[in-house]
């Protein structure tokens, strides 16, 4: 589960307060929001990569509050992918297990896995460089889903990609939920996302968080 | 491409063209002024033969060395807010801005404070001997390497350590695998434009170190050495040796990071 209490969280010029809600072990949130509303701040408050001012962020059933990024247990599909411009599609898939000391052998058969699962094994000796914008996301997604978190933060993860890709996306996407049954949530400002994928939206509307009844 | 565009264009090529123009007026005058026995000549002589060697070793240090501390500066300028940041900034600058011989009388004058004085009886001589010749050029240079890796690690997204701390990364192992492998480049290019300068310092080398054939004379040295016995395409000699060697260093340079071209799409 993903739970927040009362978090407050400052970006700047900007700063939200009282941000509370909550996703079920299993389950698929979908955040919505205007653009520039402070989605990315309440991922990276989640993540540990921005620090709240105030409240308390579950995740998973621990107190993740103080946890640094590394122990939170997360997988996390910025907005702008953030490949490693030197690396191979293998090694990034290969880099959270690598980084978590799996064995060689355990990295292999998840690198196969995922690969097979997100469709990308003809591309795992490409650099970031050579791949096409549905291919790219589906590399971050599998860097994300690599060392088998419990928790998936995905911010705005079918963004700027064209209707076909993005269908194909929006079914890969499912497809990843019922084989990792990871807790997942969900940034985006379009509203079909929120219908095909969500159990639970939430709306970010003037600094404040509330779920809306589908 | 229209008629506006080349217009434009050649206006653009004409105005920074002159520029090249003189470089290359000034290299062909050189080369006009002297000939291949004066070079051959000058090669043949012991105390230049030992210049170009310590020119090779010192600048190569100095620039090694300034690669070492322009990346930790370089980062940390470019990601941390901390207290006093802007003033340090500015002092990077000093090195940058300052007249190089008033770099060597200040490294001159810092060997005879007591600090210094207890630095070279108790650990080794720095002055007038080869680790001044390496001093006053890496305390010019590593200024310039800051700003270049400043500038690269600007231009990177700090997201992509954010990211690899996400997948259980410390900080740390964040900058040494991600980070660092995503500047090489950059790395390079401050080792070279580190290299170049310290190649061509000439006032702090002078002033700190002396130009002492055979022990701190290094080649921006010799030219001036041949120059001020009057022996003038001796001189000119020399710096077509250095033009040479310039080129030849930044070449293998330039190799080593197209070699390292990390755009590249499929593993090779």
């Amino acid at each position: 589960m993903i739970g927040l209490d009362d978090v407050a969280v400052r970006a700047g010029a900007f700063s939200l307060r009282g941000v509370s809600f909550e996703v079920p072990a299993g389950g698929y949130g979908v955040l919505m929001g205007k653009t520039g509303g402070g989605k990315t701040t309440i991922l990276e408050a989640i993540c540990g990569l921005r620090p709240i001012d105030a409240g308390r962020i579950r995740l998973a059933g621990i107190e993740a509050t103080a946890l640094r990024p590394a122990d939170r247990g997360i997988g996390y599909v910025p907005q702008d992918r953030a490949l490693f411009r030197t690396m191979t599609v293998r090694r990034h898939l290969s880099f959270g297990p690598e980084v978590r000391g799996w064995s060689r052998g355990d990295i292999d058969a998840r690198v196969g896995e995922l690969a097979e699962l997100l469709g990308i094994a003809p591309l795992l000796d490409r650099f970031p460089a050579g791949l096409s914008g549905g291919e790219a996301q589906r590399v971050t997604l599998g860097r994300a889903l690599a060392a088998r978190p419990k928790i998936l933060l995905l911010d705005e993860p079918l963004g700027a990609l064209d209707d076909e890709t993005w269908e194909g996306m929006i079914g890969l996407l499912g497809q990843v939920r019922r084989a990792t049954g990871v807790t997942t949530l969900h940034v985006t400002h379009r509203r079909e996302e929120a219908r095909r994928l969500a159990d639970r939206v939430f709306v970010l509307a003037d600094g404040d968080v509330h779920e809306q009844t589908r | 491409m229209n008629r506006d565009d080349r217009r434009f264009l050649g206006a653009l090529g004409i105005l920074g063209g002159g520029y090249l123009l003189l470089i290359l007026a000034m290299f062909a005058a050189d080369l006009a002024y002297t000939s291949p026995g004066h070079l051959l000549q000058a090669l043949a002589t012991p105390e230049i033969r030992h210049a170009i060697g310590l020119t090779l070793l010192t600048a190569s240090v100095s620039a090694f060395l300034s690669v070492i501390v322009a990346i930790p500066l370089g980062y940390l300028f470019s990601r941390c807010e901390f207290r006093g940041r802007k003033f340090l900034n500015a002092v990077l600058d000093i090195p940058i801005v300052l007249p190089p011989l008033v770099i060597g009388l200040s490294l001159l004058i810092l060997f005879q404070t007591l600090p210094g004085r207890l630095f070279e009886e108790h650990l080794f001589r720095v002055t007038y001997r080869v680790p001044s010749v390496i001093l006053a050029q890496f305390s010019v240079a590593a200024a310039f390497a800051v700003r270049v890796l400043q500038a690269a690690f600007n231009q990177m997204t700090p997201r992509t350590e954010q990211v690899a701390m996400t997948l259980g990364c410390s900080r740390a192992q964040a900058f040494f695998r991600v980070v660092l492998p995503e500047s090489r480049r950059a790395v390079l290019s401050a080792f070279a434009i580190a290299w170049a300068r310290s190649l061509g310092e000439f006032g702090p080398v002078l002033v700190f170190s002396g130009a002492t054939r055979n022990r701190t004379e290094v080649l921006s040295t010799t030219v001036y050495l041949e120059l001020s016995i009057g022996k003038l395409e001796s001189a000119v000699a020399v710096s077509i040796l250095m033009v040479l060697i310039a080129a030849a260093v930044l070449g293998v340079l330039q190799g080593l990071g197209r070699a390292d071209d990390v755009d590249r799409t499929v593993r090779r």
